[in-house]
């Protein structure tokens, strides 16, 4: 009995295992095929602002609300932790290298992972369920430069830009609150945002978002191509979109910025 | 001319195509015919290079499509025009973008061009006036004929439809079996109609091909299918539950 568990387990790990190594291997493909038809997706431009649009105006009003509150919350938190330990005068300084190197560009996708994550996969799922994928491949117009490229630039593309929106509004978002519940004055803030602004730790967290644009924009593509079945499968490939573009992009994170703090931070 | 040779298709673990044998003649109507389920959307599929069959061969006009690269495909597809089931418009697409896609994209004519050619096209399937009309605000029967004025914009050679009835009032269903024979006259095309609508059938085919359990079991013409001398037939046209057909 306990053999015949073992042997079972031992198939479905195995099983699970061969199931992941086949879907990076698709996701490779797909990219390469992708990188193969950037070119030529180029000349429809108009299909990339389009989805620029989409995916970074149509986020704005969400990554505001985000960003308000996450540099407020980033002022408490100082506030909290310097009381009687570090001068004030520091917390301007906290905020704008906590916000740039880290929590806008991972809170950012995160929100617009969410969002642009699922819109892409339900979109392109309907279209792959009711048979408009293949309406494309009829007309001999290839889906991928069609569909998948200009997706994928849009989002890597868009999220740097939306991140720095973001590290705005949270730098504000901490301001505000810096100002006028902790007693900090505007003089000190600035002088602690500008005493601490790198340009090497502003560019390293829009690397990343470039980093976390092309995982969005991936998950969603290639789980809404693989969408099988009808409501309920758009529903499952939207989901594993999310999760996955989630996932990847705080793993990612932590593989880039060790990856940035050995790299470009050893020489400031 | 369209070569099928001992095509075959398993998905799922089930043979759904078990080896066809098809020939479909230049400018003829083949209507393929059949219960739900049985490989005919497959089949058309198959046709046009959307699947990739397990074994067998396809050849148009001489030419093997079986183990093309998709842009070797997508030569050949350009000679086809295809209506969907459920037309698959694109949504974000106005109805004269849906019908010019292909146009636009292969580059072949100027805006000006374009847009005088969709609105040929959807005057030849009755429409006209809804370039700007989204799909979602078009009723099942208007929605079949755009998407019927955009497999016709690029002047296919061949056109291939997909239960082009189903889901549809017999009165636009009519209309609809008028406009398949209508396109075939005027443009002369070589088409292929999958159904199991046996009133539309009967009002396009020229040649009546019966597909079940993956195998073309019938193959004739009107005369030879209304006739029932095959026991399959036969009991397909009279709707009946019983016979060599196991339900």
């Amino acid at each position: 009995m306990e053999d015949l568990i073992a042997v079972r387990g031992a198939r479905y790990a195995r099983e699970r295992v061969l199931d992941g190594v086949a879907e990076i291997g698709r996701v490779t493909l797909m990219l390469a095929d992708a990188a193969r038809l950037t070119v030529p997706a180029l000349r429809s431009f108009r299909l990339i602002t389009q989805q620029m649009a989409a995916i970074g105006v149509g986020s704005l009003w969400l990554v505001t609300v985000v960003s308000v509150f996450t540099g407020a919350v980033a002022a408490v938190q100082a506030a909290y932790q310097f009381s009687s330990v570090v001068p004030l005068k520091y917390i301007g300084a906290v905020i704008i290298r906590s916000v740039i190197i880290e929590l806008g560009p991972v809170l950012t996708a995160l929100v617009v992972g969410g969002r642009v994550g699922a819109s892409i996969a339900a979109e392109l799922g309907t279209m792959k369920v009711t048979e408009q994928i293949d309406a494309l491949r009829a007309m001999a117009i290839n889906p991928i430069r069609y569909l998948v490229v200009p997706r994928l630039i849009a989002s890597i593309v868009m999220l740097p830009v939306v991140t720095i929106f973001s590290n705005a509004i949270a730098i504000f978002g901490g301001y505000v609150v810096a100002v006028s519940t902790i007693g900090v004055s505007t003089h000190t803030y600035v002088l602690g945002l500008k005493q601490f602004f790198f340009l090497k730790a502003l560019s390293s967290g829009l690397l990343k978002s470039m980093f976390f644009g092309g995982i969005i924009g991936t998950m969603g593509c290639y789980y809404g191509f693989r969408t099988e079945g009808g409501a309920e499968g758009v529903g499952i490939a939207t989901t594993r979109a999310v999760v996955g573009a989630c996932v990847l992009v705080l793993i990612s994170d932590y593989l880039l910025a060790n990856f940035f703090f050995r790299i470009i931070f050893t020489t400031e | 001319m369209i070569q099928i040779r001992g095509l075959r298709k398993r998905l799922g673990g089930r043979a759904v195509l078990d080896g066809v044998d098809l020939d479909i003649e230049d400018g003829e109507c083949v209507v393929v015919i059949g219960r739900s389920g049985t490989g005919k959307s497959v089949l058309l599929k198959h046709i046009l290079g959307l699947m990739t069959p397990d074994e067998g061969s396809i050849q148009i006009e001489g030419v093997e499509i079986v183990g093309m690269s998709e842009r070797e495909l997508d030569e050949v597809r350009q000679k086809f025009g295809m209506l969907f089931q459920g037309a698959a418009l694109f949504d974000s697409l106005t109805v004269g973008e849906n019908v010019g896609l292909g146009l636009r994209e292969h580059g072949r004519l100027s805006d000006d061009e374009i847009r005088k050619r969709v609105s040929e096209r959807l005057d030849w399937v009755g429409l006209e006036g809804v370039e700007d009309t989204k799909p979602a605000s078009l009723s099942g029967g208007m929605r079949k004929r755009v998407g019927l004025a955009r497999a016709i914009a690029m002047d296919p050679r061949y056109i291939l439809y997909d239960e082009p009835t189903t889901g549809l009032d017999p009165i636009m269903a009519d209309a609809i079996d008028s406009l398949i024979r209508g396109m075939q006259k005027r443009l002369g095309v070589t088409t292929i109609v999958v159904t199991h609508d046996l009133d539309s059938a009967f009002k396009v085919g020229d040649r009546f091909a019966m597909l079940h359990e993956g195998k073309i079991v019938f193959f004739g013409n009107t005369q030879e299918t209304r006739s029932g001398s095959n026991a399959m037939v036969k009991q397909f046209i009279e709707g009946s539950s019983t016979g060599p057909i196991k339900v």
